[in-house]
């Protein structure tokens, strides 16, 4: 009940959404090449159903990977960060100064080093990810009860032991958010890796492409199929997030 | 005079006898002595009178004083903690082998993990230094405090009262010659509380005991030898007639109540 509910509201919104993009198009009498209408988008959609589904195995390949490596370094990051405080006061000054640099910038460079394929998109996302989710981790990992380390302290703990046992477990809400940040951004990298990078194909790739065609309809076509996949892994991070939150309060 | 040098850990026993009340230990099988005297010097300037206390062995002693006067500090220090103030002086154990790993501390927040069960929570220590729990010893202790059947409970389901009976359990497997307990009871409600004071006295009896407490009840009725720490220094206080646990509603615990309020206000005035 709970879940058709939650399916009937967002049916409702995407409706109330649709009938306003109708609407512009016929209140100003938008031209195909400047606003297409929904139906023509749909068709379109439907048209190109089996390229865009090879786009978006690609886009998202890349935001897979970019989010399993980008979390994964991030974490270690974190882990080793909080393990060394030495290696942490060497190393935030460098994570701060690194996001002074435009990542779009950036792109060519990638695209030297990883190549045209998916390498250099996946190498975008990751770059995109990787300071939210080590400064996400590094917190939660940091933030461990003070009174419970001294416990641990009296009661004899090996520092790697508590790291283990004690902050990695109380940092799992941190770990979630971060999470989700990630979820958010990786996608971003990777259709801006795609836009700069020189991509062979890709949802960001077909959008570029289709811009620079007038075919304004194919780009927006694009662009429902990659908001659907990024709200999808979103959806897919969040009940992973909250699985984890749930287990570090333990329930 | 000059300053006592400071304290270095595992100093030798100090051979001169302790100006503070020292009773007869009782059943003091695992029961530690320790000796901690010097003064205290604090961050911003202030310090304290020089004062000796003294832990007998297997027995309750009762370190009372207002919330903010550093009496956490003693513990922390006893402990092994980084604490707020510094002592110039020494803590020494009866034996003169250092402190460390005889020492168990228990506070008022139960401190418990919320992602173990009570059990593994239990056996955090163990797990902790890397050994292998003793699960069924921590499933006896369990069963002392009360709650037997709840060893695969996550501490959320827990009242406040069954979690500190659960961190009672945690420091009584840590198996420790002497235990520090800071103000432990104070988060709870009254019949608790006393319940607790009841079941911790029984369930610690022959090891060497410092409840840290701002209670004047909680320290007539459970110091064996009392300390009163306030702005004008930590002083030794005669308890209260007859070997703890004592009945709150007894005539000379409560006198005994009274006098140490007065002198916690008298102090403070």
């Amino acid at each position: 009940m709970a879940l058709a509910g939650r399916v009937g509201r967002v049916l409702v919104v995407a409706a109330v959404l649709v009938a306003f993009w109708q609407g512009i198009v016929w209140a100003y009498d938008m031209p195909v090449f400047l606003l297409p209408g929904p139906g023509r988008v749909a068709e379109v959609l439907l048209a190109q159903a089996p390229s865009l589904a090879g786009d978006a195995l690609i886009t998202f390949g890349e935001v897979l990977a970019g989010f399993t490596l980008g979390t994964g370094l991030g974490a270690t990051l974190a882990l080793a960060m909080v393990a060394r405080p030495a290696l942490a006061r060497a190393l935030m000054p460098v994570l701060l100064f690194s996001q002074a640099i435009p990542f779009f910038a950036l792109a060519p460079i990638l695209v030297l080093w990883f190549g045209l394929g998916i390498g250099s998109k996946i190498a975008m996302a990751v770059i995109f990810i990787f300071f939210p989710v080590t400064s996400a981790f590094y917190d939660g990992l940091r933030r461990t009860d003070p009174a419970l380390l001294d416990l641990a302290a009296v009661m004899g703990a090996r520092p790697g032991r508590v790291l283990w046992h004690l902050r990695v477990p109380a940092a799992m809400p941190a770990c979630a958010s971060g999470l989700r940040l990630a979820a958010v951004y990786a996608p971003i990298g990777a259709v801006i890796g795609e836009w700069v990078g020189g991509a062979q194909g890709g949802l960001g790739y077909q959008m570029l492409l289709a811009n620079g065609r007038s075919k304004i309809d194919l780009m927006f076509a694009a662009l429902i199929v990659l908001a659907l996949g990024v709200v999808a892994v979103y959806a897919a991070v969040d009940r992973l997030a909250r699985a984890m939150e749930a287990w570090a309060e333990g329930r | 005079m000059p300053p006592p040098p400071p304290h270095r850990p595992g100093a030798a026993p100090d051979p001169a006898p302790a100006p503070g009340p020292d009773p007869a230990p009782a059943l003091a099988p695992t029961g530690l002595g320790v000796r901690i005297e010097g003064r205290l010097d604090f961050a911003g300037g202030w310090s304290t009178p020089p004062f000796a206390l003294r832990l007998a062995p297997g027995v309750w002693t009762a370190l009372l004083g207002p919330s903010g006067i550093g009496k956490s500090t003693i513990l922390r220090l006893l402990a092994g903690l980084a604490a707020g103030g510094t002592l110039i002086g020494r803590i020494a154990a009866d034996d003169g082998a250092p402190l460390a790993g005889r020492v168990a501390l228990m506070g008022q927040a139960d401190l418990l993990a919320p992602w173990l069960s009570v059990l593994d929570n239990v056996c955090l220590g163990a797990r902790l230094r890397g050994a292998r729990p003793d699960r069924a010893a921590a499933t006896r202790l369990i069963a002392d405090v009360g709650l037997a059947g709840y060893e695969d409970a996550k501490p959320r389901t827990l009242s406040g009262g069954q979690r500190q009976r659960v961190a009672l359990a945690r420091t009584l497997m840590e198996d420790r010659a002497l235990v520090l307990l800071d103000e432990p009871f104070s988060a709870l409600d009254a019949r608790t509380r006393a319940e607790m004071q009841e079941l911790a006295h029984a369930t610690l009896a022959g090891r060497t005991v410092l409840i840290v407490t701002h209670e004047p009840g909680e320290a007539a009725r459970l110091g064996q030898a009392l300390y009163v720490f306030a702005e004008g220094g930590i002083d030794a206080v005669a308890p209260p007639p007859g070997p703890p646990i004592r009945d709150p509603a007894d005539p000379a615990v409560l006198a005994a109540q009274a006098a140490l309020l007065a002198r916690l206000r008298g102090a403070a005035a």
